[in-house]
């Protein structure tokens, strides 16, 4: 059995359709690229599969091992194993990392009908996750995302990730506004988390995070369809040709 | 999304219900006889009666205020009771001859009152309707010179001290609300910590409304003699009853050179239902002066009440002296609150600071309004004042009122104001997570309010962390 399924998935903001029939199978293992100019429907479509209360599914079916998904709330999704890393993950202010992150550890945990960990058991796991993005104890007590600088931010996202093992981790742009150094690290920590029970779909618009976390498919989304698919090379295709020679519209038309 | 507005009006106000107990009340409506019927009711020296019909006919004298941010029908002074008391409250030798009603409402409210199951370390003087019920720990506290009783008993036992500051800080024609408190004032609570004294366990008054048709006007006078230091905290709620009551409480604090006091409330009286039937008017003047390195500071944490009036404040009059006003405020449902406080700065090198969070949900309405004025004399003196308003869904409202005046060039004031709205980006991203709406908005809201609660002793923190998770619950869908 995929581990997630979408067949011909629908989807609007308002009255206005973004998804129009999207279909990918997702095995366990792999890593899927999602790639397409703005405005394709790719943050949308991460959106959609996490559950965002603003966007409408009009039709077609979305399962996680099987088990519907689109019918759970967002947080019954991440129990389930779904893990956004967001675009622009927001600020909480005056709630510590560490607070925050074993809150969330501790709710899929429960929902799992595990025990929840204390805060000391909670301190020693987390001193082996803040590894994965080379980080030290003292983030832990910052506010959560809060004074962060934009690349803190992301790799903030890559450490819930590496806290909360998802089954599913989709990361929506997670490269935009990296410098090279935070983009290494960021992708390490990906990287880090790969295992063959999990799946990974990348959202990106640039080829250049692919370098670093290569794929197995990279898919081409554009006006709310995927148009072609293929292996990694299809990600230096797109590099050497833009989008257009796929979507029939100039890039720069597409703001 | 189902409403969440719909969810949190629905929500149990677990300390609504009524204590069947007969009691004495005065006749209803205001008149001379009401304010001689009262100190005759407490034995009242002759002083304080006269002192009660200055202030009822400087009261006559005055008008209702209307610049504050709130409306309400006309309130009838003439159609509720000034004072009401259970029947069997004698003055009591000890709290075993309570009547077992009373003890059981105090169990039911939280508040054990027996010593054997007090949170350790705090004494409570507790108050229901007009009278003081009774006050724990006084042995204990006794034993360090601290007096700490009922309004009532302090008349009584220690007359000297409370003609000495009575009105010395809120005088009986202050405002409105503070002349209408002096005349018909019933209980409320004395503390006296003398010289060097550090008070060796937190003291708190519990507040509680109970009859219908009545008003509750409570008198707290607190004074931290020279090198003094005390930390009190007060708790109140009242039933559910569809007509308003009035409370109109004064609070006196007295910080002598070097003393420091530390006020904080934990408000929860009935808010009214979602249409704005019922609930609380709460108007009340809390006032401290802080003589030379006194500190005088005011941590609140304001959930209930239909309409909340109150502007906790100090006279920094000492030089070195510090003033301090932390706090949150919620309105949900249509809840009314206009709160801030004032720091005059008289002294030189005085110091304040003002944190304000402000929390709107529903269709409440929330106004933050607060004064610092530093006159010619008090050079080098500094304020900090940070007044953060946050609002849940998009019916209610936040509003800030500053005034600053500074009338020398020595001295520093700084004001920042922010507003946000927890979006359904914020908690999108906390459900994301695997948290529920619910605890969602707690963390966001809690975090909103860190700076506030980590001022409030530590058991109260927690317990104001809770209050605002049910004051809050289901507020966003």
């Amino acid at each position: 059995m995929s581990l997630l399924q979408v067949v011909d998935l629908h989807a609007t903001v308002g009255e206005t359709e973004i998804l129009k029939g999207i279909s990918l199978t997702v095995n366990a293992g792999e890593v899927h690229a999602i790639m397409g100019p703005n405005g394709s429907g790719k943050s949308t479509l991460a959106q959609v599969l996490a559950g965002h209360p603003a966007y409408t599914v009009t039709s077609g079916t979305v399962t996680l091992d099987g088990a519907d998904l689109l019918d759970l709330e967002p947080e019954e999704r991440a129990h389930a194993g779904v893990f956004l890393a967001f675009q622009y993950p927001v600020e909480i202010p005056g709630v510590t990392n560490a607070y925050f992150l074993r809150m969330a550890y501790n709710e899929v945990r429960k929902a799992r009908g595990l025990e929840e960990l204390d805060p000391i058991d909670f301190y020693d796991l987390l001193e082996e996750k803040l590894k994965v993005v080379r980080w030290g104890p003292e983030v832990m007590e910052r506010a959560v995302n809060f004074g962060f600088s934009g690349g803190e931010k992301k790799r903030n996202e890559i450490l819930q990730m590496a806290v909360l093992e998802p089954r599913l981790a989709i990361l929506d742009e997670t490269d935009s506004g990296l410098d090279i150094d935070a983009m290494r690290i960021v992708a390490d920590g990906v990287n880090q988390l790969r295992r063959p029970d999990h799946a990974t779909i990348l959202v990106t618009h640039y080829q250049r995070l692919l370098d670093y976390i290569v794929p197995d498919f990279v898919h081409v989304l554009a006006d709310g369809r995927i148009v072609k698919s293929g292996g990694k090379e299809l990600a230096h295709e797109l590099e050497a040709r833009g989008y257009e020679w796929l979507t029939g519209v100039p890039e720069a038309a597409v703001a | 999304m189902s409403s969440p507005v719909e969810a949190l009006v629905n929500r149990e106000y677990k300390y609504g219900f009524v204590t069947d107990i007969e009691q004495v009340t005065a006749a209803i409506g205001l008149s001379e006889d009401t304010v001689r019927f009262i100190s005759a009711k407490k034995d009242e020296p002759t002083w304080l009666l006269e002192w009660r019909l200055k202030a009822y006919r400087r009261w006559l004298e005055m008008t209702e205020p209307h610049w504050a941010n709130i409306h309400h029908a006309p309130i009838d002074y003439q159609a509720s009771t000034y004072y009401a008391a259970p029947k069997t409250t004698a003055p009591l030798g000890s709290l075993d001859e309570v009547d077992p009603k009373l003890l059981e409402t105090y169990e039911k409210l939280g508040i054990p009152l027996s010593e054997q199951k007090l949170l350790a370390g705090v004494a409570v003087d507790a108050i229901f309707d007009s009278v003081s019920v009774g006050t724990t720990f006084k042995a204990t506290l006794a034993k360090s010179g601290v007096l700490f009783c009922s309004f009532g008993e302090a008349v009584r036992e220690h007359p000297e001290l409370v003609q000495k500051y009575l009105g010395s800080v809120v005088p009986a024609s202050d405002n409105f609300f503070a002349a209408l408190n002096a005349a018909v004032f019933s209980d409320g609570s004395f503390v006296y910590v003398p010289k060097g004294v550090k008070c060796p366990m937190e003291l708190s008054t519990y507040f509680r409304i109970n009859a219908a048709n009545s008003g509750q006007f409570e008198r707290t006078l607190i004074v931290a003699d020279e090198g003094a230091s005390v930390s009190y905290l007060e708790g109140c709620t009242a039933p559910k009853r569809n007509e308003n009551q009035l409370h109109a409480a004064v609070v006196e604090l007295i910080a002598l050179d070097d003393a420091s006091i530390k006020y904080s409330t934990v408000q929860n009286w009935y808010a009214g239902d979602e249409n704005g039937l019922g609930g609380i008017y709460n108007f009340v003047t809390k006032r401290g002066k802080a003589m030379h390195r006194a500190k005088i500071s005011w941590t609140q944490v304001e959930t209930g009440s239909a309409i909340t009036w109150k502007y906790p404040s100090v006279l920094l009059m000492g030089d070195d002296s510090v003033g301090e006003f932390y706090s949150v405020a919620v309105v949900n449902g249509m809840q009314q609150a206009d709160t801030g406080t004032k720091m005059i700065h008289m002294g030189r090198n005085s110091r304040s600071t003002i944190v304000s969070k402000g929390i709107s949900a529903g269709r409440g309405q929330n106004s933050y309004r607060g004064q610092v004025k530093i006159l010619p004399k008090a050079a080098g003196s500094r304020n900090y004042t940070q007044c953060d308003s946050m609002l849940i869904g998009n019916r209610c409202g936040a509003h800030t009122f500053p005034y600053i005046d500074v009338q020398n060039a020595s001295s520093d004031v700084e004001h920042e104001a922010s507003t946000s709205k927890i979006g359904e980006d914020q908690i999108f991203y906390c459900k994301q997570r695997g948290l529920n709406t619910e605890n969602a908005i707690s963390v966001i809201v809690n975090g909103f309010c860190k700076e506030v609660f980590r001022e409030l002793p530590m058991e109260f923190a927690v317990e104001a962390q809770k209050l605002l998770g049910v004051s809050l619950e289901g507020s966003v869908g």
